[in-house]
């Protein structure tokens, strides 16, 4: 489950240690926009070391390389795919021969290390202008596709026009991100929300994502986690109702019946479908009761 | 083995990070540590220190150690990346 | 007596019989800004009066003079509750003969009141002050709101200089202290640096670990049992402390509870909480900010009170006795509980008392919070360097990985967890840390005792000995 995911910047200890208590789902620790250029060797032995010394409990752990049109990104490769991360998210994928290239270097990897094919997924990074275009053949471009990622700032760039807290500048890249995501069967990351002391900017921006049909979104500070976390968590009110779905069938299976109606709706295989996902949610978050914010 | 050539150097002052400085000379392995957590940690700041040069085949380097607090992952990070940036360039 | 002022500082030193071997006195709330002490200081070794026993409620790095005039047998004692750590690093190197005296902000008015350390000339730096010393620090180019700590001074030493830098005219009809209590009043450039005596605005923390912390805090306080209509609260200045405040704010007014009093050191936080209906008043010993100064100023809710007032456990009673919840810090803590802030990781002495063991022994719930490791040094410990405050009186530990509750308030533990909080054992967050950090080295004890650490009670806590080695 990743509601949140929290960048990291990749060459600063005192962030990276801390990462795991900061009550992201996943935190990314970041090799590109956060690393000097002088300092992308160091940066890479450090988050190799961290993942592989460090214990990330309650955090999943992913890498964000540098993009494909720097020196960097298959030394990034080098030193982080043989310690078989979770996700690798590779910045400016544009279109699906990019993502391509990628996963050719990885396979190569796995191969002469040993490790599993195709175990190291990727979540490619949109944010040019091509890239949105090409969204749908992205998400397909590779078996280790696992969702997309939107980012917002250089996509803005891309596009020449200003960043704005309403956000109307990327409100077309987020639908065709997500319906190109959901087509594909993979999952949709939100853009950062970049405002760090707009609390009420937060929520708002969110909850906008989650309508649209975002999985969860990025973020690049620890304050905006817990906004994050909350609205994309099921409501007490749809964890019963989807109870209700899973007992309805129940019963109905039991009688022997095929078409069932819930409060005078049938429910068809979509609802029982968002049931379930959402009762797993439910179930996850309970066992990480306890230590989350209120 | 690996041949330190230039002087070179790696990480930070920052809190929980350690910056580290080579020096190439034929003295061995010559450590000097500052550390905020001297009299706690010193000990081991210093055997891992040793740990990586050897790990690393270095043999004769004058290291400087500025170290505010990093954990034992973080010296080996930053003590790797000072040796790659100073060692001789691999034919 | 038609006026007391004395037109020179030395005119009044001379004026009231200071002698070798005797006690003066200095209270700190003009902090870090303070000009008067070493004023007073620098006077008095060109008077060439030696022997001095100096007894000041705190001691900040501004003045870090008074080492010189230790050296030089101007001061041979010193006595505070609180030691910045650029003087402290001079003690802990055995700068004095003889043992500094550690009380608490409550022991020391005790000890003044009952002559165990009585004072012979008090020093009153006073932001305003009329002719005939009716005094109060809510007003003119240096205010630093509360005088509390001034009180006790003022009301038993043999006798009062006051010191203002802000002379009105007869009489200055909102004093704090008293003209009853005072012999002389000297006019002066400048009592301080207003930059020094109060911050602009205290900030909370951005420290997202701070953060963390702080919603535990405010979760432990919400589901102790004391979270209801007449609650009281205090909280220290530090970011983290100041995050649980604003998170219980935001509690308190959600859920409608009309707290009682907040307490303590003032800062603009509290006054929010007082504004938006949290307490029925304040009552503060001590400003820390522009606005907590403002604030004592201009409401009538918000209450000047003396140390004695506050923390006194001599007193017949003391507002820490009616104290529900306490916020406090702490350099280390060990797996009982004990508290340690007056000396750093390598046993250098850098801060003191305060009100931290008045405090929790008043509070019902008193709590530490502090990261699980700082600069990879745990913590917890098996014992404490120096016990600042006694484990009986501490009930909860907040760290960012979990909660530890004192086994001697098992209910609190219990309620803790049936709130399903993340309540682990002291040892096992101590386990926790150490795997992170390692396993620190322990410090050896320097060979000679320079400070004592003096209870509430006036029995002995604890000595601190010299750091030997300089790392």
């Amino acid at each position: 489950m990743r509601r949140s995911m929290l960048f990291l910047p990749g060459n600063t200890p005192n962030i990276i240690i801390n990462g795991d208590e900061l009550g992201a789902d996943a935190v990314i620790l970041d090799l590109e926009d956060a690393v000097a250029p002088s300092e992308k060797d160091a940066a890479r032995i450090l988050v190799r070391n961290a993942i592989r010394l460090m214990k990330f409990e309650k955090s999943e752990v992913l890498v964000r390389i540098n993009s494909m049109d720097s020196e960097y990104w298959k030394s990034d490769l080098d030193e982080i795919v043989p310690l078989k991360p979770d996700v690798i998210m590779p910045p400016k994928m544009s279109c699906a021969a990019d993502v391509q290239a990628i996963d050719a270097y990885i396979t190569k990897l796995e191969s002469s290390l040993g490790i599993e094919s195709n175990s190291v997924k990727l979540m490619p990074l949109i944010e040019t202008a091509l890239g949105v275009e090409n969204a749908f053949q992205i998400a397909m471009a590779s078996r280790r596709v696992c969702a997309l990622q939107l980012g917002g700032e250089d996509l803005t760039a891309d596009l020449r026009c200003k960043r704005t807290r309403e956000g109307n500048e990327i409100d077309y890249a987020r639908k065709r991100l997500v319906c190109a995501a959901r087509a594909a069967g993979v999952d949709a990351y939100d853009t950062p929300f970049t405002d760090v002391n707009d609390d009420e900017g937060i929520y708002a921006d969110t909850e906008y994502a989650k309508s649209l049909g975002f999985t969860g979104k990025a973020s690049i500070s620890p304050r905006h986690v817990t906004a994050i976390n909350q609205v994309f968590s099921p409501s007490q009110e749809d964890i019963d109702y989807a109870y209700e779905v899973m007992e309805a069938i129940r019963i109905a299976k039991e009688q022997g019946r095929g078409a069932i109606s819930l409060r005078g709706k049938m429910i068809d295989a979509p609802i029982v479908a968002r049931a379930q996902q959402t009762i797993a949610m439910a179930e996850e978050l309970l066992m990480m009761a306890g230590g989350g914010n209120e | 083995m690996t041949k330190i050539v230039r002087r070179a150097y790696a990480g930070t002052i920052e809190s929980s990070d350690v910056y580290v400085e080579l020096e190439p000379c034929d003295c061995g392995i010559d450590i000097q540590i500052e550390s905020v957590v001297m009299k706690q940690f010193g000990d081991a700041i210093r055997s891992v220190v040793f740990e990586m040069f050897e790990q690393l085949e270095v043999e004769s380097a004058k290291v400087k150690i500025v170290d505010r607090g990093a954990l034992d992952c973080v010296i080996r990070a930053r003590v790797e990346a000072a040796i790659k940036r100073g060692e001789a360039e691999q034919i | 007596m038609s006026n007391k002022i004395v037109k020179t500082l030395r005119e009044a030193i001379e004026l009231s019989g200071l002698k070798e071997g005797m006690t003066i006195s200095f209270h700190h709330h003009l902090r870090n800004g303070d000009y008067v002490l070493n004023m007073v200081m620098e006077e008095i070794a060109a008077m060439n009066i030696k022997g001095l026993t100096v007894n000041a409620s705190s001691l900040f790095d501004t003045h870090l003079p008074l080492i010189d005039h230790a050296r030089n047998h101007v001061v041979t004692k010193l006595q505070t509750n609180y030691m910045s750590g650029a003087i402290g690093r001079f003690i802990s190197q055995g700068v004095m003969e003889e043992l500094v005296e550690f009380r608490t902000h409550g022991g020391r008015p005790s000890a003044v009141e009952s002559g165990v350390t009585p004072i012979d000339v008090a020093f009153i730096a006073a932001p305003v002050s009329d002719t005939m010393g009716n005094c109060t620090g809510k007003y003119g180019k240096s205010a630093c709101g509360s005088l509390g700590y001034a009180f006790p001074d003022a009301m038993n030493a043999k006798k009062v200089i006051v010191i203002t830098d802000s002379l009105v005219p007869y009489p200055l009809a909102d004093w704090s202290i008293p003209e009853t209590y005072v012999d002389y009043v000297v006019a002066v450039d400048a009592i301080g640096d207003p930059n020094g005596i109060v911050s602009g605005t205290t900030k909370i923390t951005r420290d997202p670990i701070g953060l963390i912390m702080a919603s535990s805090a405010a979760r432990v306080i919400r589901h102790s049992g004391l979270l209801k209509d007449g609650f009281s609260f205090q909280t220290g200045a530090g970011g983290a402390s100041l995050a649980a405040a604003k998170f219980l704010k935001d509690i308190m007014l959600r859920e409608n509870i009309k707290g009682s009093f907040g307490l303590g050191g003032i800062t603009g936080y509290m006054v929010d909480m007082l504004k938006a209906g949290c307490f029925q008043s304040l009552l503060d010993v001590q400003c820390f900010d522009l606005e907590a100064v403002e604030s004592i100023r201009s409401n009538p809710k918000h209450q000047e009170i003396s140390a004695t007032h506050y923390a006194s456990p001599s007193a017949k009673s003391a507002v820490v006795d009616s104290l529900d919840v306490v916020i406090l810090g702490a350099t280390e803590i060990d797996t009982d509980f004990n508290v340690n802030v007056h000396t750093d990781s390598n046993g250098f002495i850098m801060g003191g008392s305060g009100g931290h063991s008045d405090t929790a022994a008043g509070a019902k719930l008193s709590m530490i919070i502090a990261p699980l490791s700082r600069a990879r040094l745990p913590i917890v410990t098996d014992r404490v360097t120096c016990i600042s405050t006694p484990g009986k009186d501490i009930d909860v530990l907040v760290t960012q990985k979990g909660i530890a509750v004192n086994p001697r308030n098992k209910e609190l533990g219990e309620r803790l967890r049936q709130a399903g909080l993340p309540v682990v054992d002291i040892h096992e967050l101590k386990r926790i840390a150490e795997r992170i950090t390692g396993v620190p080295q322990r410090l050896e004890k320097g060979e000679r005792a320079v400070a004592k650490v003096i209870y509430r009670d006036g029995t002995l806590l604890d000595t601190i000995y010299s750091v030997s080695d300089i790392g």
